[in-house]
């Protein structure tokens, strides 16, 4: 990205976060319906939740033998940093009434990082909006595929799929562990979850976990501008 | 029934949250604190989630062909690949240790 980006540029960089981005709507669709969920619930989620990682969470979460109410709460605790992203780029955006309704469904990590970074208001529209309207299509259309062909796929022990679930989680911390706090929240979270397993119902150690965050959030002192993780290549 | 709720409910209540982040104006949430445990929220909830899926067996911790998938994608990670051979070059390493 230079610093004076003009608009077809902001366009081609958006599309090629966009569309890298959607593809791994792929993985989400396979790993959510050997969870337990179905094509459509699978669908749904892409549909109406649309932010990555609390779908992974839900679907996480279920797969880990966790009740549907410990899967929404973690879902809607991982969406929670999505208000934040709404309240940096908000202002530059600018939108009001239906058109920030609208907008908001849009309001993740990737249109975020490729909005905030504009120097003019327009240029902000156009990187939040090519970014978020090619991810939103893609990664729905790539939901539905990833869906079917892991249904077709039977036990998903035999092709290691339980085994993408864990990475997909990794990929999605990746960004943020480069962080020497984020490091240290991130062991602690792991441990206080893995000592929770053998004496909590499925789904509590992971909720239980962000208590880590919460404390650390208190104790830590560092200044902290909201972080945006850098977007796929 | 209670599946298609959780799936309905969180995905309308995470829209919610992001319209309310271009709602309200920013002087009432922002907070030093706030904003630190919200950032530090998805480091702490991923990294409990990487590890109750790579070692949790109901309520049992077991080491697996999972934990090798796991390492698999560290290892792709640390050389940059794209998260679709991230995630699935974890199940193939994974696949493949069950079949020895």
């Amino acid at each position: 990205m230079t610093s004076t980006p003009d608009r077809s540029a902001v366009i081609r960089d958006s599309l090629g976060v966009g569309i890298a981005t959607g593809l791994y709507g792929t993985s989400f669709g396979a790993v959510a319906v050997t969870s337990g969920l179905t094509v459509a619930q699978t669908c749904v989620l892409s549909l109406v939740m649309f932010t990555g990682a609390s779908q992974f969470a839900l679907a996480g979460v279920l797969a880990a033998g966790g009740t549907p109410l410990a899967a929404g709460f973690t879902a809607l605790l991982l969406g929670s940093r999505n208000t934040l992203y709404g309240l940096r780029v908000g202002p530059l955006l600018g939108w009001t009434g239906a058109r920030r309704a609208a907008a908001a469904h849009l309001l993740i990590d990737e249109p975020t990082a490729m909005a905030v970074t504009r120097p003019t208001r327009s240029l902000a529209r156009v990187g939040f909006l090519t970014t978020g309207v090619s991810i939103f299509v893609l990664w729905n259309l790539f939901t539905l595929l990833g869906a079917v062909a892991g249904e077709a796929l039977g036990d998903p022990r035999t092709y290691g799929l339980d085994a993408a679930v864990g990475a997909a989680f990794l990929a999605l911390a990746w960004p943020r562990l480069a962080d020497r706090t984020n490091q240290v929240v991130a062991a602690l979270a792991a441990a206080v979850a893995l000592g929770l397993v053998p004496i909590t119902a499925a789904g509590v150690p992971v909720l239980a976990a962000g208590g880590i965050a919460l404390l650390a959030g208190v104790l830590s002192r560092r200044p902290d501008p909201t972080e945006i993780p850098e977007p796929p290549r | 029934m209670s599946l298609w709720l959780a799936v309905i409910g969180a995905g309308i209540g995470c829209y919610l949250l992001k319209l309310a982040g271009l709602s309200i104006p920013a002087r009432f949430v922002e907070h030093p604190v706030i904003e630190r445990i919200a950032d530090f929220i998805p480091v702490a909830l991923l990294a409990a989630l990487v590890a109750v899926q790579v070692f949790a067996s109901g309520q049992s911790l077991v080491l697996d062909a999972r934990l090798a998938g796991v390492a698999a994608a560290f290892a792709l990670l640390l050389l940059r690949a794209p998260f679709l051979v991230v995630v699935f070059g974890a199940a193939l390493v994974a696949a493949l240790i069950r079949m020895l």
